[in-house]
This record gives C-alpha cells, structure tokens and sequence, in this order.
C-alpha cells in the first residue's frame, strides 16, 4: 500500500452498495483522474465496515477520517476539499448523538469504542479483491507457519488450547473437532467450510467473505493439514452472488501464488478448494443436511453418530466448520493461543460477531469480546432504543434462539449463559424490540420461518410445529382459548425433547422463551383479547379522536382503501369494517388525532 | 460374480468371529448384546417392545428403512438431553434406557396425536383398517382425542390399474420410497415439497402410469397406513358371480395357498389348498381351476422356446439371443420394457401362467363348454398387485374382452371369503375341477424364487437329453440370496443359470448381462423379494420377512406331496396339446401362449 | 415409449451443461442452478431430460426441485419483487410493505401477475438491515421503505 499518498476506503458491503457506494467509488475515480491524482490517491472498495445505519461509509486513510451516509454527489467535495485542501467536509463527518459534536475518528465513536475485531479484522481495511493487500497484512503467514514449523498434531493442540468453539450456533470446541477428524484414518478426507448463514437476521459471513475471502480460504488449508485432507468446500447460499464472486477471485489468485494447489510452500501438502452452492434451505446449516445438499441430494438431517467426522461427505471423514470460526484460525497461529485464550470468559474464548439489528439506533455488524454485557451493547454500541422509547427484549439466536429482557441486560455474553437464560448464541443475529414488538407475534414470525424451513423428516417438527404456529395464529387473532396455552407448552416441550435435528430441537425455542418472560402478554391476548404493543392487527382498531380531528382530510385522501369518511373541517370517522390496518392515516394525521385501540 | 459372492460371505463370517457384546440396562433389565445393534434390536432380543412407525426391515434381503423420522421410537437414555430414536441409535457399554418412563410416554403419545392430527379420520372405509399400523399404534397408546386440529394437507387422489394413492394419508415414513428405490431401484417414487407439505410422491405428482412405476406394489406392502393400496375388484367379481348370464371360472396361483391361511389365524407356512378350493366353490365360482396348470403349460412354451435357443447357439447360429429370460412375472416385464428397451428380443416370448390359462380358458375351454368368450368371465387370485395391470393390458384382450376379466389379490380372496360368511377353518378340503385343475410339483414352486427355473430344468432335462431324471430335487436353484447362479449338468453339456428375485438384483444382473461379463443360458427374475410368496398381494408381513421363510418352505412342501413333479407329465397338458395345440410352439400357442414386448422407455422428442 | 418434449436449442444447451458436470448425479443440484439460470425456470421436461442425462430417476430430481426454495417450476415475472422477510426488516415494518404490493399487484406470494410483469416473493435478510426494511425488484435494492412508497416504485417498473 504504500506507493500510494492516500487511501479512500469505499465500504462495498450489501447494506452500502444497496445505497449506490460503487457509483460514490466510480465518482471519486473519476474526480480523482480529472484532477491527476489517481496515480497518488487510491480507492478501494472494501468489505463491510459494519456501521450499516450509517451508510455509505468512506473513510480515508491514513488520518482516519470516517465519512457517513455518504452520497455519489459527495465524491467531489471529498476531493476537492479533504483530500486537496487538507480540510475535512464536516458534514459528512458522523455526530455524536448525546455530545452533539462531530466525530472525524472512528476510534472514538461509541459504535466502534467497545468493539474488539478479530474475525473482522481485514474488513474495511483490504480490498477483498487483491491477495496482495491481504498478504501485505500477515495473510498466508499463519499457514506458511503451520506447515513450516508446526505437525498437524501441534496445529491442533494449539487450536484446542486457544479454546475457540463453533461460531455457527452449537459452540463445539474447534480443537476436538479437528482432532476427532484426524485420528478418522481414510484415503480421502474433506474440509467444509459452512457459509450457509440461515439466520434471517445474521450477515457476519456473508461479510467476512465479502471483506475477507482469503482468511477463510487460509483457515481451511490449515485445517486440511491438521486432518490430513487435500480437499475443500465451501458450501454457501447461492443468494449471495458477491461473496461468490469474491471467493471465487480469492480461489483463483491463491491457485496463481501456489497457496492452493500442489506442494503448498514447497512442502509435499497439496490442498485445493471448491464452491457447492446452497439453494435455499435453511435446514442445511445443520452439517449432516448441508453434506447431504453437497452430494446433490434433497438437504435432510440424517440421526448422529455417525458423526461427518467419522461418515461425512462421500461417506469420507469430514469436518465442517463455519465461515466466522474460520476466519478466526489465522490470526490465533499467528499471535498463538494464549493471545486468543486471554479474550472472553472462562469457557467462551474469543469474540463474537453480531448483527445488532431491530430498534436500535446504530444498526450494524459489531464484534465484541465474549463476555460484554448486553447493557454495553445494546446502549453504548448500539447507542440506545430508537426514537427514545422503552426496551423491551433481545432476541438472541435467531428461530434457535430466545428473548433476552431487561433482567438479563447485565449478563456477561457467552454461550452457557445465553442456553443457561434461555436463549443461544446461534449464528449471532441480535435484534432488539421496543414496547411496539408483541412478542406473541415474534415468536409467531419465528415459528412461520421454522415451518417454512422444517425438511419435513422428523413428525414432530413437520407437525408439531404446524400446529404450535397455528395456536400462535389464534392466539394473535383473539381466538384463542387458555387449553391453547397449555398445548402449547406441552408441544414446545415434546419438539425440543423428540424433533431429530438441531433446527427441530430448538424450533420452539422463540415459544418457549417469550412464554417464560412474557406470560402476562399470552394471557392477555387470550383472555382480554388485547396486544399490547399495538402489533397483533385484529386485535386493534384505529379510531379518530373527533376532539382532535380539525378534518383536514389529510388521512382520507391518502387511505388506501377509502375506509375514512367525513366532511371538510369535521371530524372524520373510519370504517372498522373497511380499514386494513395499515397505518397509514396514522402516519398522515398532523393532529395526532388518530389512534389505536 | 461367484467371487463377489463369495466375498460378501467371507465378509460375513469375519464379522462373526470379531462379535463384541455390550453390557446395557433397559428398563432395569442387564442386557448384553452385540456391538454395533441399535437399542430397538437389542430391546427386542430381550423380549422388550419398543413401538416403531417408519422403521421397515427386510431381514436377509439387505434392506433397511430407518430414516428415525416418526420419532414413536424414542427412549430416554440416561445422560442425553434430549429422548433418542431407539431405531438409529447404536448401544454402548453401560447405557441405561428407559422405554416406557413418563416422560417417553408422554412423548410418545403427543408425536402420534401429532401424525394423527394430519391424517384423515376415516378409518371405517380405509383399505388398511385393521392391517394399519398408525391404528394398532393408537390403540395401544390409548388415543381417544386429537387435542390438536388444524389444517391437514390434501393432495389429488391417483388410480392406477392397480395401485391406488391416496397421499393425504402418507405419514412420511418413507418406507415406500425405500422399497421403490433402494430394493427395487425403479425410482418411481420420492421425498418431495418440505416441512408441512413434504410427502413421498412421483415426479410432479403424476399419476403412477406415467412414472417408471412397474405395479410391483412392494410399496403397498410396506405403507404402514392406507396411503397406498391395491385397486380393489370384489365387488365386481361378486357381480359377475350373481350374473346368470355368466360363467365364472376362477384361477389361483401357487404362492396363494400357503400364505391365505394366515389372514384365518394359521401360522404363516400352512398350506391351504384344499380349504381355499372348497371356499371358492361356496362362493359360487362356476369352475374352480388352477393357474398351476398354466404354469405346467408355460414350462412347456418356455422350456422349448430355451431348447430351440440352445441347440441354434450349439450349432453356431450368431443371432440367437442368450440367455433366455423368464417373463412370467408381470412386474418385472414393466421393469425390462422400460428399463432395458435394447434388450426386448431377450425374454421369453412365452405369456405368464395368468395369462395362459385366461388364453386357454377364453379359447378351448369356452368352445368346449359351446360359449362366447364374452359370457365367460375369468377370475385369478394372484400374490400379486401387477397381475391387475397385466390381465388390463391391451395384447391380452380379443376385441377388447380380456382373457382375465379380473385380478385378485390373496387379501382380496380372504376378503370375500368372510364376506361370504363362510367358516373357513372348519371347511374339508376339497380338489380342482379337472382339466384346468390338474397340476404337477412343478408348477407349485412356480411361487418361489428359483422355482420356475428349476421347474424348467425337470423338463428340459428330460427333452434334452432323453433321459429320466435321477434326482427331481435341485437344491442348488433354492434359496433366498438375492442374487443366485448354478450349473446344471445336462448330460455333459453344462448349463448356466442365474435367478434374481426383487428388482434391484435383477438390475444388477441384467446390467451384468448387457456388458457381456456374465454368460448363462436362463434366467429367472422375480420383481418381489422370495418371489410370488412375498408378492405384494399377499396377506401383510409388516416387516417380518420369517413369514415368508415360512411360505418359502411351505411351497417345496406342497411340491414335494405332489404325485407328479415334471410339467410334461401333467396329463391334461399333453391332452391339450394333442386336442388343441398341437405342439409346443407350434403355430397356434404362438398365437395363444406367446406374446411380445413394448418399449416403455422415457425419450426425449425434439420439438420442431 | 413416453415422450417428453423439447425444443432443439433447450435440449442441447440442457446436455451440455449436464456433461460440465460429468453427467454425475452428485452433481444435480449444480446442473439445476445452471438450467435455471439459463431458463428462468425449471418446468417438467426439462427436469426429465436433467434426470436422463443424470441417470437419476425424475422423481428424484422433482424430490431436489420441490425442497430448495431457490428453485421454480413457475417463470418468474419480467420484474422479481423481492420483500426481505429478515428479522431486522420484520420488526420494522416489512409485512405492511409486503400487504401493501400484494394489494397493489393483486396476486400472493411465489406468484406472478397475469401480464408476466411482476412476480412477488419472500426472501430471509439480504444483509442490508441498515436500510430496513428492504425489497428488491431485479437487482435494485428499496430501503426504509413505507408502504405509501409502494406505488410509487412499481410505477417506475409500468
């Protein structure tokens, strides 16, 4: 990099490319050339750098200056005053919510202050693009280390002493993955890295292989030569063309420098990597289903043992692990176990990636130490509830997951205490939810995903879960009855206790944990027939305040189904019968004389 | 192949010497058993029930449904936390299971009240009622309720000739996709949709005829529910019979009179063969005949259809096409005309035995009776649910009069018989009528796999060499591997055979044959595992594949009681002959006895 | 002999993207996702000529069809409207915006208007959650969309 005067780091994650950030990069560029300075002044177009809220996000280099919600329109302006004059375009700098003051240094902004990058560590610093820029920051050394210095037994023992786990949700240890697989003696062994991220509300691995391809393609060498396999896979969701599209440059450049292929380093280690794609199933992040999808096969969970390290892929030993985890392996052989086992608690080592989601006013994609409080997340990180209203829960682990409330908010993360609070660290979707979510209806949106995702093997989860989110669908309706709650309950306890897989076995998961923190809501929606949250739309009316109304006609003109009648400058009224509940008078009225009942 | 079988044995026996036994406590019971079992086996050596859904095993015929699906399997063990399928989940030395403590029975009971949730209701009228495994199970679980309604997924009904799929109530098990793919290989059928709505159907949910279904109906055998059945004609036979206009004339095959007994409480392997002659008489048959005379009648077509091929390729004629392939069974016709359409000229062109006594019926014994073949109405009772296709097929039909009007399975002919009120336990046996009654030993072990071979070699033996057999007996053709082969001396001249029953081997064999690694001169292939005995017609074994051991051993019996055992000994047959016939193969059974082969394959047509 | 019915062009690019891939069952759900990339969609004969060459049985490739949600036996609309159904996105509102484009489309989710326009359905977070909630029509991404913005979007599309 260092040819180069200045660096202009474009974020090039969905959430920013979505708002146009390859047309601020093209821009700039082209600013850049007219005024001859693209010889000295580099843009890059980067992975994730997390703080989607605030997106796009350009930061230039080296002073560190973080640019937010930036528009193709700006790129001019950034030339011409920061990077020529010296002068930063205040505007566009991010202002601290409580200081009212600007903030220039992402070090400093609360988003970034609690956070400990690990994983993420090269996103939103490399191109994703060039292996050189992720070789100029010590990429490749870790495996070059491994097969230089290290056995495969020591490349293990040091993964088993960092005390890394599974980042896709069961937090297995990744050492004893590793060593079950290796002592599996057969002519062929496969290494499979999972980047079926499922989680409806996760994109850290999505982002890692945006912003990082190569830690994950080196993490996999080094897990071949820790088991003795030559092959590898990455299993990822055909919905996500630009990490396909990444990895895909990152396979090829590494084949071209001889990191993949035969005799890795001059040692006699061949490795080599290819991409099967995911489909749409949500079923095959567990890791029998997701083999089953690799041979081409419809994506169902078979009963272990035998475990894929045993019988996996092609009935060879097989050790899959998840696109996080992986990205973690470098940098732990690199700056060695005792570095990494000194992060986090006891027996959660390590940070964990979130995508801090919901009603929260900086959404995005953070990496915290294991063991931060969700208190420090959800206020400091995540700079408190939106629009100042009440927290009421987290969700935590996605449709495996549970609620979080406020009795939890001091709970140091990791994953004995989450499954101890009734939740779990899943992938690391975190979504947070004010007084407006009903968390019937949240377990309600969960249980529809497990439906929609059940395989449809096992009877109780095709069944059982049918049944639970058509109870939920009553109860939300007000046509439930308290038999319901109990059948409810017993169900939630008999999936969790017989479905055969990991996704059946935590589907009732949602259910049960909002009925445990939340039983007072069930029962009012069943008993009283009320939500309130105001969420559940046939358990609410929206009615005009006649005191209030000056009958503007603002909400009739704009209803979408004509339910609002009423004379110029008289109180308007609205048809129950006709309203679909939308919301939309609501959000019209300038008199605040709407509401719901 | 001798080699690969004898390899699979050695392998066998090495896992016999290396046995390893685990100690277990289930439901305080010390239990040891062998290494590698699952807690279902291991409970069940004990004498322990543990109540099982989708788990299907054919013992000895190297297949096992266990996709630990239905989850009514499922036990505590002690130290997991979660219940496990006792079906897939393998002993270990010190385990503690229980199978029936309040948390497994509650389990239990909420899976079933679930799978019964989305099942329908109409138990009353459903073609398994009282053979339905869903039922027994909730039965013995005590289900009075569902405390679980909500919507139950619905799908088209299809009728096929023969097989009827009735999918609303398909539970999943997967056993018939098992059969259909694994033990047949005739992949008509499939897992499809997912979650609510995944259930095993053909492609695009088609009607059964259009997919590469052979009619084999070894699913319906293994449907635990009413999702799969055979098309049932009782009423219509019971139609014909009340008809005076009608003579009704019914045909039983071999393997029928040793498994009937059971749907009359007689343990599987009794043979019935008097009792079920003197029930088809109180049920008003016109004339009770027996397909086994046919059979005697196709060892004579086929035997001397193989003998002409033999003697061509002896004496050095390149066309002549080896080896010969039996064709009596009507499943595994389906199976070759749509999976080896290049090998059509192969089979022997002889008709199967329902057939031939349907031709001979419809023919000879119609003209000397003096009536239209249109006033005759021909019944079989066949092992079998493809028999119902064949006898519909359109080369089998003068002017569109079938020469078998309908088809019966042994569970429809046990229907009747208590329809009829009739005691069957206490009726003394009784014989055929004569002359399509008559039959030798020959044609009795037609039922089991290796039979018609062995039947043909008695014959041929004889034909070939002009000499009386010494020994009648050829065990060397017996047994139930799935994949057989033996060489029978003929006089100095070695004759090769090969058998294969249930369709998967019989794949394999035929690929074998097509690549040139193997030579024989006869094959005998039978679409069901055993051959007719475990036909999909037959009374249900729900798993238990003793039962057709039993009827296995039943019909050499059956053979062995016979006084004639060679097919040209039959003397009706060469009556027949000398009154109808002619000679074997000769012009007029070309026309009645022998019949020829269509290409069922899929192909893709080039649009314009 | 049953028939199955293809055009001369579909049919050949059909077998050599089958023959890519060695013509291995293993590798069904690789050919799927090409065909279906080439065709839109993946209607019977076209399954059953992927079977033939795959030496699979259709039922089998009709069994892998019906489970992955990525693949359609339906043509999708000229414009695929997709609603992030993520959690992120569901907390702040999609299913309004989701009511709001079945109204104004008239038709339900996985299907397709009768002029062949539009098509509409659900996908699980596209990873934009700053902007939520999100759709997509082709490869344009909405953000913090409202549903009084509904309209508005598809008449850029009319």
């Amino acid at each position: 990099m260092a040819k180069y005067k200045m660096h202009v780091l474009v974020c090039g994650g969905t959430g920013c490319t979505a708002s146009h950030s390859h047309e601020i990069t093209d821009n700039l560029k082209a600013v850049l050339r007219d005024k001859g300075l693209e010889e000295d002044i580099q843009v890059i177009l980067t992975g994730c750098f997390g703080f989607c809220e605030k997106g796009p996000i350009v930061k230039i280099m080296p002073d560190n200056t973080f640019y937010t919600e930036v528009k193709p329109e700006d790129a001019k302006e950034i030339v011409e005053e920061h990077i020529i004059k010296g002068r930063k375009v205040t505007r566009l700098l991010y202002t601290d919510p409580e200081k009212k003051e600007h903030v220039s240094d992402s070090k400093h902004m609360g988003f970034y202050k609690k956070q400990l990058r690990i994983a993420l560590r090269n996103c939103g610093f490399i191109d994703p693009e060039n292996i050189e820029e992720y070789i100029a920051n010590d990429g490749y050394a870790a495996v070059a280390k491994c097969l230089t210095e290290y056995t495969p037994a020591q490349v293990i023992d040091e993964i088993k002493l960092s005390g890394l786990r599974g980042r896709g949700g069961g937090g297995f240890p990744t050492g004893m993955k590793w060593e079950i697989a290796s002592k599996n003696h057969a002519d062929q062994k496969y290494v499979v890295c999972n980047a079926d991220e499922g989680d409806p509300g996760a994109f850290m691995d999505r982002s890692i292989l945006e912003g990082d391809p190569h830690s994950v393609i080196e993490a996999m060498t080094i897990n071949g030569y820790a088991i003795g396999a030559t092959k590898g896979l990455i299993y990822i969701r055909a919905e996500y063309p630009l990490a396909i599209h990444r990895l895909q440059i990152a396979i090829k450049q590494a084949r071209e420098y001889g990191l993949l292929g035969k005799n890795i380093f001059g040692t006699d280690f061949d490795f080599d990597i290819e991409l099967r794609y995911g489909a749409g199933a949500f079923v095959c992040g567990e890791e029998t289903a997701l083999i089953h999808s690799m041979e081409g096969k419809r994506g169902e969970p078979t009963f272990k043992p035998p475990f894929p390290a045993q019988s996996g892929y092609l009935q060879k030993p097989t050790n899959v692990n998840n696109v996080e985890t992986y990205a973690n392996v470098p940098i732990i052989i690199l700056k060695g176990a005792n570095w990494f086992n000194k992060i986090g608690t006891e027996k959660s080592k390590g940070t964990k990636v979130f995508a801090l989601a919901g009603q929260i006013n900086n959404v995005g994609l953070i990496e915290v130490p294991m063991g931060i409080t969700l208190r420090e997340i959800i206020y400091e990180i995540g700079g408190g509830i939106k629009n100042g209203r009440q927290f009421k829960a987290v969700q935590t682990g996605g449709p495996s997951g549970g609620c979080l409330t406020e009795k939890h908010l001091d709970t140091p993360i990791d994953y004995d205490n989450l499954i101890a609070a009734g939740s779990m660290m899943g992938s690391g979707g975190m979504v947070v939810m004010d007084e407006t979510s009903c968390m019937v209806a949240i377990a309600k949106f969960y249980l529809e995903f497990t439906c929609e995702e059940s395989c449809g093997k096992c009877s109780p989860c095709r069944i059982g879960n049918k049944r639970m989110l058509e109870i939920l669908e009553r109860i939300t309706k007000g046509q439930g009855c308290m038999e319901d709650l109990e059948n409810l309950k017993n169900l939630a306890t008999v999936i969790k206790d017989t479905a055969l897989c990991g996704l059946g076995q935590t589907s009732p998961n949602p259910v049960l944990s909002t009925m445990n923190n939340f039983w007072d809501e069930y029962v009012e929606h069943v008993k009283d027939k009320k939500c309130r949250a105001g969420a559940c739309k046939s358990l609410m009316q929206y009615v005009i305040d006649p005191n209030l109304c000056v009958g503007c006609t603002s909400c009739a003109r704009n209803c979408p189904v004509n339910a609002i009648q009423g004379e110029k400058k008289t109180p308007h009224v609205i048809n129950a019968e006709i309203c679909i509940k939308c919301g939309t008078c609501i959000e019209k009225c300038k008199f605040n004389a709407i509401s719901i009942k | 192949m001798q080699s690969a079988l004898n390899k699979d044995l050695l392998n066998s026996k090495i896992s016999v010497v290396k046995m390893e036994m685990i100690n277990l406590t289930i439901d305080g019971k010390a239990i040891q058993a062998e290494k590698g079992l699952s807690i279902l086996k291991a409970a069940r050596i004990a004498g322990i029930d543990i109540p099982t859904l989708c788990y299907y095993e054919l013992n000895g015929q190297k297949l096992e449904n266990r996709p630990g699906g239905c989850r009514v399997c499922v036990v505590e063990v002690e130290g997991r936390k979660n219940l496990a399928p006792a079906c897939a989940t393998e002993i270990m030395e010190g385990m503690v299971v229980h199978t029936h403590s309040l948390r497994v029975v509650n389990a239990r009971r909420t899976v079933v009240e679930l799978i019964l949730s989305d099942h329908p209701s109409d138990c009353l009228s459903c073609s398994k009622s009282g053979h339905c495994e869903l039922q027994s199970l909730a039965q013995k679980l005590g289900i009075r309720e569902i405390p679980f309604k909500g919507a139950q997924s619905t799908y088209r009904k299809d009728n096929s000739p023969a097989i009827i799929r009735d999918v609303d109530k398909c539970i999943m098990c997967r056993r018939c996709e098992t059969v259909c793919n694994q033990l047949q290989t005739v992949g008509a059928l499939s897992a499809v949709n997912r979650g609510f709505e995944a259930v095993v159907a053909t492609a695009f949910e088609q009607d059964l005829v259009k997919s590469s279904c052979t009619m084999c109906g070894q699913c319906v055998m293994a449907c635990p529910v009413g999702a799969l059945s055979e098309v049932n004609q009782t009423r219509q036979v019971i139609q014909a019979i009340n008809n005076p206009d009608k003579t009704v004339i019914v045909q039983t095959a071999p393997a029928v009179r040793v498994a009937l007994g059971e749907e009359f409480g007689y343990p599987a392997g009794t043979i019935v063969t008097g009792k079920m002659a003197a029930a088809l008489r109180r049920i008003g048959f016109d004339y009770v005949f027996d397909t086994d005379f046919a059979a005697d009648l196709t060892i004579m077509e086929e035997g001397t259809e193989l003998l002409g091929r033999i003697s061509k390729f002896m004496n050095g004629d390149k066309d002549v096409k080896l080896p010969i392939l039996t064709s009596c069974c009507p499943g595994w016709v389906n199976f070759f005309e749509t999976n080896f359409p290049d090998m059509l000229d192969v089979p022997s062109t002889a008709k199967s035995p329902q057939q031939m006594f349907g031709a001979v019926a419809k023919n000879y014994w119609a003209e000397k009776l003096g009536i239209k073949r249109e006033d005759m109405v021909v019944v079989s009772i066949m092992p079998c649910v493809a028999k119902k296709y064949e006898c519909q097929r359109d080369e089998f039909k003068e002017n569109g009069n079938p020469d078998v009007d309908y088809s019966l399975t042994t569970r429809e002919l046990a229907e009747l018989i208590k329809q009829f009120n009739i005691d069957f336990n206490s009726l003394e046996d009784e014989d055929f009528d004569m002359p399509l009654g008559a039959s030798t030993g020959a044609a009795v072990i037609f039922g089991a796999t290796g039979g018609v071979i062995e039947a043909a070699v008695r014959t041929a033996y004889e034909v070939f060499t002009k000499k009386p057999l010494e020994k009648v007996d050829f065990t060397e053709l017996r047994g139930l591997e799935g994949v057989r082969e033996a060489t029978v001396d003929f006089n100095g001249t070695p004759i090769h055979l090969g058998i294969a029953h249930g369709l998967g081997n019989a794949r394999k064999l035929l690929e074998k044959v097509r690549k040139g690694e193997v030579q024989y001169h006869a094959i005998e292939v039978m679409a069901c595992p055993g051959g007719c005995i475990g036909g999909a017609g037959q009374p249900y074994h729900h798993g238990d594949f003793s039962i057709v051991e039993k009827r296995f051993e039943a019909i050499y019996q059956e053979d062995k009681n016979k006084e004639l055992r060679k097919s040209h000994e039959n003397p009706y047959i060469k009556q027949l002959y000398d009154e109808y016939f002619g000679e074997p193969c000769g012009e007029k059974s070309h026309h009645l006895l022998h019949t020829h082969y269509f290409d069922k394959s899929k192909q893709v047509e080039i649009e314009a | 002999m049953a028939r199955v019915k293809l055009s001369e062009s579909k049919a050949k690019k059909i077998k050599e993207i089958c023959a890519a891939y060695g013509n291995k069952a293993g590798e069904a759900i690789n050919v799927l996702h090409q065909v279906q990339g080439e065709f839109g969609y993946l209607p019977a004969e076209v399954q059953e000529l992927i079977a033939l060459e795959l030496n699979v049985p259709v039922a089998t490739i009709y069994g892998i069809v019906t489970f992955y949600s990525f693949f359609t036996m339906i043509p999708k609309g000229e414009h695929p409207i997709s609603i992030c159904m993520g959690t992120a996105c569901y907390v702040r509102g999609a299913e309004k915006v989701l009511d709001e484009f079945k109204r104004q489309l008239g038709i339900g989710i996985g299907e397709t208007t009768a002029d062949g326009k539009f098509s509409l359905n659900c996908l699980r977070c596209v990873g934009a959650c700053g902007l939520a909630p999100v759709a997509m029509i082709g490869e344009k991404v909405y953000g913090r969309l409202t549903p009084d913005m509904v309209k508005d979007i598809l008449n850029e599309y009319k």
